[in-house]
């Protein structure tokens, strides 16, 4: 399988809390791929790894070939949980940015999207709302010519209409040789759009599936069979 | 026309039904072209593999046909879209005789409401 990612034995500690227990994962190129779990599955945890953000106690990831670092960094684009950009910016000062910072970054698709969305370029950050301030954050990572797309929880804080937008953004702008992979609460806002799922609990991979597998083994959809696994 | 997907099916089962209705009902004309993958997908707010999948089988079945230059297009065989036409119906009646079936409606009881209902309508 030609695959972007793969993990093996992949296991994350923090104190005794074990986040991530023995994880082994392959996920193919050109795929959109829902990583689900309830709070503290390991979700974030897992996502912070893939960016070297955290570093794993045991066991191995490889991104493209790559362990995470320098090179994988030129090919994800993540989307982290908050904002990290700077207030004091215009959007258009952050683009310029982002331009400087990635070689893959285009700075049209940028701007066409900021447009379709009546972002006005020359605003700065701070007087943004929290969703908008969300949507210029996504725009900046899907502007991005990347091999594989990491974001978390892409849709938590926006309006029902804004998120339509966003997955319109998201299955618009990958590309078939790409792979999203996305981390949610909100299954049954998504479900349609992805390709696989993943489910999380206690940081263990307890499922990885397509999403019509499981509609036509089970009959239920995605979201009411989370809701039965990880029924509290 | 709108897509209109139920979570508890496969998306992919759904979108053949919905594309042969589109193709049936002369929304794609005969041996017009289809939108792009991309687009299509879009249109329906899913997956673009998902779609991808459903044209295939489409073009298996015969009712689509790609030309490798310029894109997929709606059969031009007229026979094909009215066989695909009456598998639709036999689908749907088969599923109304199932549920009247349940309802203790037997073979005369059916007839007879058809007929009412349609004369009604007819009006």
């Amino acid at each position: 399988m030609n695959s972007i990612l793969s993990c093996t034995n992949l296991s994350k500690a923090f104190g005794s809390t074990m986040a991530l227990k023995n994880v082994n994962l392959e996920i193919a190129r050109g795929r959109i791929v829902g990583l689900l779990g309830p709070n503290g599955s390991g979700k974030s945890t897992f996502i912070k790894i893939c960016n070297e953000l955290l570093t794993p106690t045991s066991g191995e990831i490889i991104i493209g070939g790559f362990k995470p670092g320098v090179e994988t960094k030129k090919i994800v684009s993540y989307l982290p949980e908050k904002n990290y950009l700077n207030d004091w910016m215009k959007v258009s000062e952050i683009i310029n940015f982002f331009k400087d910072f990635y070689a893959d970054f285009n700075s049209e698709k940028a701007y066409d999207m900021l447009s379709r969305l009546n972002i006005r370029p020359e605003s700065r950050l701070k007087t943004l709302s929290k969703g908008t301030k969300e949507k210029v954050q996504l725009i900046l990572v899907m502007s991005r010519e990347a091999q594989l797309y990491l974001l978390d929880e892409p849709i938590g804080g926006v309006d029902p209409a804004a998120r339509n937008y966003i997955l319109d953004t998201i299955l618009k702008n990958y590309n078939e040789e790409a792979t999203v992979i996305l981390s949610t609460h909100l299954i049954a806002d998504i479900e349609k759009i992805l390709d696989d799922i993943i489910f999380l609990k206690d940081g263990q991979v307890v499922l990885q599936k397509t999403v019509d597998d499981i509609r036509s083994e089970t009959g239920k959809s995605v979201d009411a069979l989370f809701r039965e696994v990880f029924k509290c | 026309m709108p897509w209109d997907l139920k979570s508890d099916r496969p998306i992919y089962t759904q979108l053949i039904e919905q594309l042969e209705l589109k193709i049936c009902s002369g929304f794609y004309a005969l041996g017009s072209k289809l939108p792009s993958v991309r687009d299509l997908a879009q249109e329906a707010s899913v997956n673009p593999n998902t779609m991808q999948r459903a044209l295939a089988k489409l073009e298996e079945d015969g009712l689509l046909y790609t030309n490798r230059t310029s894109g997929r297009f709606v059969t031009e065989d007229i026979k094909m879209i009215q066989k695909t036409k009456t598998k639709l119906a036999q689908e749907h009646i088969q599923e109304f005789l199932e549920k009247m079936k349940r309802l203790g409606f037997d073979r005369t009881d059916i007839l007879n409401i058809l007929a009412e209902m349609l004369e009604e309508a007819g009006k």
